[in-house]
Parts: C-alpha cells; sequence; structure tokens
C-alpha cells in the first residue's frame, strides 16, 4: 500500500506514550510539593529541590508535557480519520515530536536552576519560549495542512475545537512571552505594571480556556461518541457553544486581578464575561453527556467511558465554580486561598487528566494493531483509584480554602484580626495531609496504566499500519 | 480612558454579547426536521461518526439569557462600558474607603477612651493591655514574636536594653516613626590584626576575655563617636551597649567580628500610616506590661 493512503500513526504512537511518562513525571513532582508543604524540610536544603522552584516544574510538567503530548498526540490521530487523509508533512510532524520533547526536557532542567521569567505558567525563559513557538507553528502547518487537504467538504466538530486551540494558544503565547533578551537566562517584559499583569491573566485564564478546555473538548468530541457508538446529540449546540465559547472566554482574564490596580471597568469586564461563559462552557458537557443517552448502560461495563463522563461532570462542575468564584464578592472570599487551588485541580485532574486518560487507552490499543488495551480490569481499577483521590484532593481544599478565608477576615470585637497567618496555616495541615493522599492516588493510577500500556505495546503491532478510510 | 478607548471597549462589549444572542436565537428557532423524530446532520466521518440536529435543551437557553441579562444590569449600574462609571458610581477605593470609615466609626471610640489616661497608668489596666496585645499580634509579631521576645536582628521587648530608650514617649516615638539603624561596614578601614585586636577588646567589654590595648585604642579611633568613651552606646542614634549582654546581631565572636566587617542596617517600620495615635498608645501600653513582668 502507498504511504499517502495510510494514517501517520508514529508520530500519535510516541506522543501517546510520552502522555503516559510525562504524566507520571508531572505528578510525581506535584506529590513532592504536596509532601514539601506537610515537611518543609523535605527539600533538604538543596536549592533545585526547593518549593519554589519544583512548582512551576510541575505545573509546567502536567500542563505542557502531560496536556501537551496528549493533546498534540489525540490530535493527529483524529483529524485524519475525520479528515480522510495521511497527516500533512511527515517530517514536520516529527520535528513537533522531537521539538516539543526539548522543551520539556529544557524546563526540567531550567526551571529547578531557577531560571524563571516570573509569570505564572509562563516561566520558561526566552530561549525556550522561542523553540515553543517553532514549534508550535510547525504543529499548525501539519495540522492545518491536514485540514486543508481533508477528502470531505463538512469540518467535524472535534477539528474546530482542535483548530481553535492551536491558532489561539500561538497568541497568547508569542503576545505574552513579548521581552528584551539581556542575557541567556534573562529578560524584561515589553509591558510594565498593571499592563503586564493583566496581558499575563489574558494569556494565564485562556491557557485555561484553549488549552485546557477548547483542546480537550476536540478529543471528548471525537472519544465519546466513537466509544459510545453514538451519534453526537446536537450539531446546533455544537455550533453555539462553539462560538460563544470562543468569543468569551477571551474577557475572562481580569477575574484573577479583582480588587488590584487593574481599573475597576475591566475587573467588572472580567466578572461579567465570566459569568457569561457558564452556559457555553456548559454546551460541550451538555453535549459530551447526552450523546450516551441510549447507551448509558456501557457505562457498567466499559471503564473508558467510565473515564470520559465523570471527566465531564468533574468539567461541568469546575465551569460552574468558575463563574461563582468570579463574582467579586465571592472572590474576595477565596481568592488567595486554596479554595484556587482546588477549583484548579478539579479542572485538571478531574477534567483535563481523566478524559486524556480515557482517550488515551481508547487510542493506544488501536495505534498499536490491536483490539483493546491488555486489561480491561485494570483500567476499571484505575478509574476508581482517581476518581477517589480526585474527589479526596478537591474536598480537603475546598474545605480549607473556605476555612483560610474566613479565618483570615475574622475580627475581634475591637476590629483587630482574631488569627495570625501562621495559626490559618496550621489549621490547614491536616487539608494538606489528605490532599497528599489524593495526590498519592491519582499517581498511582498512572502507575498502574504505564503497566497496562506497556504490556498492551509489548503484544501489540509496534509498526502497525492502518489505510485511509474512503470517505462515506 | 480616552474617548477612543472608551468606544472601542463598548463597541467590543457589544458585538460579543450580541454576537453571542443573535447565534443563539437563530439556532434555537430553526426547526427540526422531522417531527417526533431527530434526524443527523447526514455528514459521516471515519465510518461512524454522525451527529444528531438535536434543538437547543431549553434550561439552558434560559440559563443564557439569564446571564445576559444579569450582566447588562451590571453594566448599568457598575464600571465597565469604557468610560462610563455605572450610575452607582462604585469605586473600590470608594468601597475601601467605607469600609475603613464604618470600622473607625465602630471601634475607634474603644480606643479613644484611653487618649486621657497617662502611658504609664495604661500599662497597668489589663483591658488596654489585652488591645495593645491584639494591636502586637497583627501588625508587630511578624518581626517581634509572637511572645515579642524577637529574633536575630529583631530586637527582644520583653527584657531591660532599649535601642531608643524605654520610657513610654521614646517607645511610642520609635512606633509611631520608624527608626533606621545603621552600624557602618569597617572592613575596609582596619588590618586583619587591627580587626582581631577591636573584637578581642569587644568581647572584654562584656567580661569576656582579657583586655586589648590596641584594640581599645582603635576603638577610640573608630567606634566611640557612636558607642560612647564608656561603650555604653547612645540612644539618640540607637548605637548599642557593648558592656551588656544583650546583642542583636549574636553574641559570638564570629557574629561580632562580622558586624564590624559588613556592618548592619536595620529598619523599623513607621506605623502612623496603619495605626491611628489612639491604637499606637495601646500598643505602647503592651510593650510597656512586658518589660514590666
Amino acid at each position: 500500500m502507498e504511504k499517502s493512503q495510510t494514517y501517520n500513526d508514529v508520530v500519535v504512537r510516541q506522543f501517546a506514550i510520552m502522555t503516559v511518562v510525562w504524566g507520571i513525571v508531572g505528578m510525581l513532582v506535584g506529590v513532592i510539593i504536596a509532601a514539601q508543604l506537610l515537611w518543609p524540610a523535605l527539600n533538604f536544603d538543596i536549592p533545585w529541590l526547593t518549593y519554589s522552584r519544583l512548582r512551576p516544574l510541575h505545573t509546567n510538567a502536567v500542563i505542557f508535557a502531560f496536556g501537551g503530548s496528549a493533546l498534540i498526540g489525540a490530535s493527529y490521530y483524529v483529524v485524519q480519520r475525520t479528515c480522510h487523509v495521511r497527516l500533512f508533512l511527515d517530517r514536520l510532524a516529527a520535528f513537533t515530536f522531537w521539538g516539543w520533547q526539548l522543551v520539556i526536557v529544557l524546563a526540567a532542567v531550567t526551571l529547578p536552576l531557577g531560571y524563571t521569567q516570573g509569570k505564572e505558567y509562563a516561566e520558561l525563559i526566552w530561549p525556550i519560549d522561542i523553540l515553543i513557538a517553532v514549534v508550535w507553528i510547525a504543529y499548525a502547518v501539519v495540522y492545518f495542512g491536514t485540514l486543508f487537504t481533508r477528502r470531505v467538504s463538512h469540518i467535524y466538530v472535534a477539528n474546530w475545537f482542535f483548530a481553535a486551540f492551536i491558532l489561539t494558544i500561538a497568541i497568547l503565547h508569542i503576545v505574552n512571552s513579548l521581552a528584551i533578551p539581556v542575557t541567556l537566562g534573562l529578560s524584561y517584559p515589553i509591558y510594565a505594571g498593571v499592563v503586564d499583569a493583566m496581558v499575563q491573566w489574558w494569556y494565564g485564564h485562556n491557557a485555561v480556556g484553549f488549552f485546557l478546555t477548547a483542546g480537550f473538548l476536540g478529543m471528548m468530541y471525537y472519544f465519546v461518541p466513537k466509544q459510545a457508538g453514538r451519534p453526537v446529540y446536537s450539531y446546533r449546540l455544537s455550533v453555539v457553544h462553539f462560538w460563544s465559547l470562543i468569543a468569551i472566554y477571551m474577557w475572562a482574564g481580569p477575574h484573577h486581578l479583582h480588587y488590584t490596580t487593574l481599573p475597576d471597568w475591566a475587573q467588572s469586564l472580567g466578572m461579567v464575561f465570566s459569568l457569561i461563559l457558564l452556559a457555553p462552557s456548559w454546551g460541550g458537557m451538555i453535549n459530551g453527556m447526552m450523546t450516551l443517552s441510549g447507551a448509558w448502560h456501557k457505562l457498567r461495563t466499559d471503564p473508558i467511558l467510565k473515564f470520559l463522563i465523570v471527566s465531564l461532570s468533574f468539567y461541568g462542575m469546575s465551569t460552574f465554580e468558575g463563574p461563582m468564584m468570579s463574582i467579586k464578592t465571592v472572590n474576595a472570599l477565596s481568592h488567595y486561598t486554596d479554595w484556587t487551588i482546588g477549583h484548579v485541580h478539579s479542572g485538571a485532574l478531574g477534567w483535563v487528566a481523566m478524559v486524556s486518560i480515557g482517550t488515551m487507552y481508547a487510542l493506544i490499543p488501536k495505534v498499536f494493531g490491536r483490539e483493546s488495551m491488555y486489561s480491561i480490569k485494570w483500567i476499571d481499577l484505575h478509574f476508581w483509584i482517581s476518581t477517589i483521590g480526585v474527589v479526596l484532593y478537591i474536598a480537603a481544599m475546598w474545605i480549607a480554602g473556605v476555612m483560610q478565608g474566613l479565618m483570615w477576615r475574622a475580627v475581634n470585637a475591637d476590629g483587630t484580626l482574631t488569627y495570625t497567618f501562621m495559626e490559618s496555616l496550621k489549621a490547614t495541615y491536616p487539608y494538606y495531609a489528605v490532599r497528599l493522599l489524593g495526590g498519592i492516588l491519582f499517581l498511582s493510577g498512572m502507575v498502574i496504566m504505564a503497566f497496562n500500556v506497556y504490556m498492551t505495546v509489548r503484544s501489540g503491532e509496534k509498526n502497525a499500519v492502518q489505510p485511509v478510510v474512503e470517505p462515506a | 480612558m480616552s474617548g477612543f478607548w472608551s468606544i472601542y471597549v463598548i463597541v467590543l462589549v457589544l458585538v460579543t454579547v450580541i454576537g453571542s444572542l443573535w447565534l443563539l436565537q437563530g439556532l434555537s428557532k430553526k426547526r427540526v426536521e422531522d417531527e417526533g423524530e431527530v434526524g443527523t446532520t447526514k455528514h459521516v466521518w471515519d465510518k461512524d461518526l454522525v451527529e444528531y440536529d438535536n434543538p437547543l435543551p431549553r434550561w439552558w437557553l434560559i440559563l443564557f439569557w439569564l446571564t445576559v441579562l444579569y450582566s447588562v444590569g451590571y453594566l448599568v449600574v457598575y464600571p465597565g462600558m469604557g468610560s462610563f462609571a455605572g450610575i452607582w458610581g462604585w469605586t473600590q477605593t470608594g468601597q475601601y474607603e467605607r469600609e475603613l470609615a464604618r470600622a473607625e466609626k465602630r471601634y475607634g471610640d474603644i480606643f479613644a477612651a484611653f487618649s486621657g489616661i497617662a502611658l504609664t497608668d495604661l500599662a497597668e489596666d489589663p483591658e488596654a493591655v489585652q488591645l495593645g496585645r491584639n494591636l502586637f499580634q497583627n501588625n508587630c509579631a511578624t518581626c517581634h514574636g509572637s511572645d515579642a521576645r524577637g529574633a536575630r536582628g529583631f530586637p527582644n521587648l520583653t527584657d531591660d536594653a532599649w535601642l531608643y530608650g524605654g520610657e513610654p514617649e521614646k517607645i511610642e516615638a520609635t512606633i509611631t516613626n520608624g527608626r533606621n539603624g545603621v552600624m557602618p561596614a569597617l572592613g575596609a578601614a582596619m588590618t586583619e590584626e587591627e580587626l582581631n585586636d577591636v573584637v578581642a577588646h569587644v568581647l572584654s567589654l562584656s567580661g569576656r576575655g582579657e583586655p586589648n590595648a590596641k584594640g581599645q585604642e582603635k576603638f577610640g579611633q573608630m567606634c566611640i563617636a557612636c558607642h560612647g568613651v564608656d561603650a555604653k552606646g547612645n540612644q539618640l542614634f540607637g548605637a548599642p551597649d557593648l558592656t551588656d549582654d544583650d546583642w542583636l546581631h549574636g553574641s559570638a565572636e564570629a557574629d561580632i567580628r562580622d558586624v564590624i566587617l559588613n556592618g548592619r542596617s536595620n529598619h523599623m517600620p513607621a506605623q502612623k500610616e496603619a495605626l491611628s495615635p489612639d491604637r499606637i498608645r495601646t500598643l505602647v501600653a503592651y510593650v510597656l506590661s512586658l518589660s514590666k513582668s
């Protein structure tokens, strides 16, 4: 068979395997820093093991290494199959894989060494930023090249979301990283003061909106109907929620800067657009969940579907929680507390990680020429362990966060604060322990997955080739 | 905000919201083709991927509209639409000032009641001392410690050693206006040998080791301007007494050597912006009560 009549699954396989590897690495670092909050001595007085350096390593590893590998791999898989054509430019696709891995390795070296731009989720120094931009543009060329050479006229909904994700991340990354280099490891942003803060959170919140939401919705729109064997619930719902989601997400960033020097009008717009975002966000959840109508019984036997559907529940929950937390009055209580950490993890573990895990369990056997994963039972075990892990994690952080918020604002009869910061920290310790336990459970699930993937790959076809399906 | 940017913001807001609603309305009115039976869009991808064309869920439509209506109302009363301040004229600065005024009204009298009472008497008043303790925990404990015993570089407030004087008025002045204590770095002005001699002399001042004549001579040239001929310090500018056993930056030989070599710069921040004069007086009462006990 001619190469052009087969799918390029080489790069999909590579990204899929690295998704599991980086998932374990990123979550392990997360567990380490969660333990450091309980036992600060665990940094062993070694500078590159301090919390301040490992924390950005954790966030970069789980978002961009684990999440990024899952997204790029899944989008390559989906775009070929829904465009009925081989991936555009094999060599460039290979470059995106090796380039992205190089970015991750450079991040894993520079962050512990203390090289940082000091911008949350955009810590990497300028030379790495340039590499990211180059790799990302190559990714866009591969993806859109495939899309433009498609053999069907209609673009499948998953591809709308992947396309929006790829385009917007390119813009966000480049605009937020604009800086004047001083040395190889040091640069200054071209923005100053509150403008810099606003650009940073415009980037930061849209990283949530387009990387962690739109991208993974693209994944969801292919793998949920495939796994359920049911049609997508509503085409027109996907049209409305897609356009409103991408139009409105752009505005939500200022809710990270309530009660700061950001002008009042910008804070207000950040809040109201976050509220309007609720319905567009839920559109994706409804479309995914309702796709299961008529096939709910499959949840009993298919743990992959369980991962996908529970991820949608967590997605719905955190996209409800987010708008609520953006209301100024609520934000005055929740901001700077561990509630935010809980919110982020109900999204990151409950939605992003679980939808990626479900996707990988569905995708890996396909690209390794097998019917299914080595062990379905292990998937089920993984599902329960990670679900319990997430629930423990977020419940602990909710309680801790609300408690901190209340302790910080409690005043005595004379108007002085009732509690010192230290007292609120001490009171948080039990919840840090529960959070650590939740994290360990989630990590253990990933280790089970790694074994399962290893056994699947070992007995699978390492060079499986699938012919391009003829358009209907 | 200039007129152009104000209009720019307003137009963008309106285009985004109205555009979303237009799409919403357009697609919610589109009729379902076959009555009763919902059809698919007739597109097929990857063998079996198809889409139903179900109508938008009614509750979801209502939710969408409600959030938009709430937001429109919000932007009428609060700032948001460019330079339009909102009909309530709310600002976060205004909210802060109102809350401060409310707090002052509610709590101010508690502290104002002490204003006529002498500080030394106040230090005997258990209620004043308790209120002062609360203020101390909020404003001072970060540096001086929750037990007020200080730490290296942060003075212990429970003993009798006072850098700037322990009289009530002095303490009040210290809290109100803050202090800047500077010990200049003298490393460049001494040879290694001279430094050893001065350290030996300083140690001998508090009864440790033999007197050192050369060190005393150098001390006379370099140190007495601040620490005094008798080395008992000078509270006018916070030069510490070197003859007692109170050592802010450590009493060990290595600590003293380091202070002489590299100097020290200590800062007690002024509290007058954060605390009213009545509250500062209450704090003084608490601090006085500490060194009495």
